[in-house]
């Protein structure tokens, strides 16, 4: 009997002791789960808190100057009457001028690495890529104003005045004392920022293409230039079109290296050698010293409308990037 | 590991020990907020202090609009801005303003052939070239003005700041004093709409574009023309004579200013009389609350303004600051004793004289 109760101790004890341990990893596995949902949501949390405190810094702007803020020139802190268009279409033309350049170029790249690329070289060249994203900004804005800008001002500016002279809509387009520094120079800093993006984005694109296919065009009999151009671009085409969209939201929030080189002027010039101004470099420029509540507010107005535009294209982006890797897997 | 244990708990006890004590330190700390301007000459100041007195200076040279809204909130025991406040704001803010020390602004060129210091010219171009009604350097007014000099035919890059400033204040309010057109178009402020030019980022800024591009004008502060070995221009004054950027120039401005005019001593040192007076002359001033919240830290603070009026010339004019003159500094030291009081109604602090 007392054998039996022993056992039978032993046994209930073993019980106790192995709920108590169930108990505990699901106690373990309960705070885990909760902690990391706590994290994730902390993010919404941060986000949400952002565009509120936004929208509610920008509100008294936008009642006094309600929708004529975007498309208003004048930006007067003396009468305090505001306007977004300047660093709106400043902030738009210089990202559209980057990426035109930046684009075929990070293109090229990445087709000669995945493509064409023998092995040996590809690693350095695809080292130098990574290197050039993990400069920072205010650097290549002390290269833009000290190098950059004075060497445009000798060579570039002035033959393209020259050259367009006496060309109808060119002549506006490139026209004006040749600054060194202004929208063009600012797209030419923003171009190369962006160039890595555009480059390792498309080159895990072009990577993701299945190598049967191209072996299947090669076997045809296909020369490189039609495989890259039949099989490669249009299998990887949303998702390059992704990745331009991601580079692009880098180039539209920008902000060190463009305020260096642009001029900040606010005025909407159909010159690209003018100074214009952006979204981000307005509000770094001004906002230490703006003083009134209205200057203030508009702006918060124009970091509100930053994140409405950079929020578009990234949404954009990554809606691209979803289809493609829906295709892939 | 008994011994390591010890060595460790010795360690501790020094370093809660040093963090106490310069914790102490720091609470002593006068703390001030505001101006950019002034900023090397209170740094330099502070130091110097620190060294006679032991007691350190916190100046978060944040820009004057920070200043005056911190001072506003008593976050700081003393604001500093490079516009003065108008009466009306003083009174509405219960603050006493006085001015701590003077600068001169500079125009300053970038414009191959013409030798350093020898272009002149005067507020009515200067304004004319801001308002982008003057294009080229061989502007029929520049050649005027400098009859000898050769002019290249080269358009005109104007540079300002991009950021609100202090030096932008100044130097609009001049303009605005020598040309109704730019009073009608632009008017004066920290932060105006300019009709041409680049703008860039703090006095460096205009200092760097000036120098890096051929053919701009640019305005800074002298300290910065000199240390960049920038040219700059000599002017012609309200008397119609032609000055110098120079330190002697600077004081005929503000010795030839009437302090008293103004509420706070907001006095604008533009545009002042006198055959020596610079024309772009500007003061830098401090703000204190008349009832200060803790009257020991301003007591303190005002004992280290006394300081630098007494002490603090030769370093002002080692970077290029000018001295106030002693007739404002005795007015300025009356008002302390008049205006600024602890809760009981009595003055915190009086210098000695």
């Amino acid at each position: 009997v007392a054998d039996i109760a022993l056992s039978d101790s032993v046994k209930a004890s073993a019980a106790m002791s192995r709920t108590k341990i169930l108990g505990r990893l699901r106690f373990g596995d309960m705070l885990f789960r909760n902690l990391t949902r706590a994290a994730a949501i902390l993010v919404l949390i941060i986000l949400s808190g952002v565009i509120i405190s936004l929208i509610k810094g920008a509100l008294p702007a936008l009642q006094a100057f309600g929708l004529n803020f975007l498309f208003e020139e004048r930006w007067n802190p003396v009468t305090e009457k505001f306007g977004a268009l300047a660093p709106i279409y400043g902030t738009l033309v210089t990202s559209f001028i980057a990426m035109m350049i930046a684009v075929p170029i990070g293109l090229l790249i990445a087709l000669f690495l995945t493509e064409l690329c023998p092995m040996w070289l590809r690693r350095p060249i695809g080292i130098a890529i990574e290197l050039l994203a993990g400069i920072p900004s205010i650097i290549y804005g002390i290269w833009g104003l000290f190098v950059l800008a004075p060497f445009l001002q000798r060579t570039l500016q002035p033959a393209l005045i020259a050259w367009f002279d006496n060309v109808p809509v060119l002549s506006a387009l490139f026209e004006g004392p040749p600054y060194g520094i202004g929208v063009l120079t600012a797209s030419f800093i923003l171009a190369i920022m962006v160039l890595p993006f555009v480059t390792s984005i498309s080159r895990d694109v072009f990577e993701a293409v299945p190598p049967v296919l191209k072996e299947a065009a090669y076997g045809v009999g296909c020369t490189t230039w039609e495989v890259v151009r039949y099989v490669v671009l249009p299998f990887a085409r949303v998702g390059v079109i992704g990745g331009v969209m991601l580079s692009l939201g880098r180039a539209l929030g920008e902000t060190m290296a463009v305020t260096f080189v642009i001029g900040n002027a606010h005025r909407v010039s159909a010159s690209i050698l003018a100074p214009g101004t952006t979204i981000s470099a307005t509000i770094a420029n001004e906002f230490t010293e703006a003083v009134g509540d209205l200057y203030t507010s508009s702006l918060i107005a124009l970091g509100l409308i930053l994140f409405v535009i950079t929020f578009v294209v990234l949404a954009a982006a990554r809606y691209l990037l979803l289809r493609l890797e829906k295709r892939v897997g | 590991v008994q011994v390591a244990r010890t060595l460790l708990h010795a360690v501790i006890a020094l370093g809660t020990m040093t963090a106490v004590s310069t914790y102490s330190a720091s609470a002593a700390d006068i703390s001030g907020a505001g101006a950019t301007f002034p900023y090397p000459i209170y740094a330099k100041w502070a130091d110097a202090y620190k060294k006679e007195t032991g007691v350190g200076l916190n100046y978060q040279s944040i820009g004057s609009g920070g200043g005056i809204k911190q001072i506003q909130a008593k976050t700081v025991v003393f604001g500093a801005t490079d516009a003065p406040l108008s009466g009306e704001e003083l009174a509405k803010s219960g603050l006493v303003q006085f001015p701590m020390v003077m600068g001169g602004i500079v125009p300053v060129i970038n414009l191959d052939g013409v030798s350093p210091g020898s272009l002149v010219i005067d507020g009515a171009t200067v304004a004319k070239i801001f308002l982008g009604q003057i294009k080229s350097w061989d502007d029929a007014a520049l050649k005027a003005l400098n009859p000898g000099a050769t002019l290249p035919r080269q358009p005109i890059a104007v540079v300002h700041r991009s950021d609100g400033s202090g030096t932008t204040f100044n130097f609009t309010d001049y303009l605005v004093k020598v040309s109704p057109d730019w009073k009608s178009k632009v008017g004066s402020a920290t932060a105006v709409e300019w009709p041409v030019g680049i703008g860039a980022k703090g006095n460096e800024g205009v200092a760097n574009n000036v120098a890096q591009t051929k053919g701009s004008i640019g305005y800074v502060e002298y300290a910065y023309a000199k240390q960049n070995k920038l040219n700059f221009t000599k002017m012609i004054n309200k008397d119609g004579k032609t000055v110098s950027p120079v330190s002697e120039t600077f004081q005929a401005a503000a010795a030839n200013a009437d302090w008293n005019s103004v509420p706070g001593y907001g006095v604008i040192l533009s545009d002042q009389p006198g055959a020596q007076s610079w024309p772009m002359t500007a003061a830098t001033f401090i703000l204190i609350h008349k009832q200060p919240q803790d009257a020991a830290a301003a007591a303190e603070a005002l004992k280290f303004f006394a300081w630098a009026y007494a002490k603090g010339g030769k370093m002002a004019e080692e970077l290029d600051f000018v001295p106030m003159p002693a007739s404002v500094v005795s007015a300025v030291q009356g008002v302390w004793a008049k205006e600024i009081k602890d809760p009981s109604g009595k003055p915190i602090f009086t210098a000695a004289r």
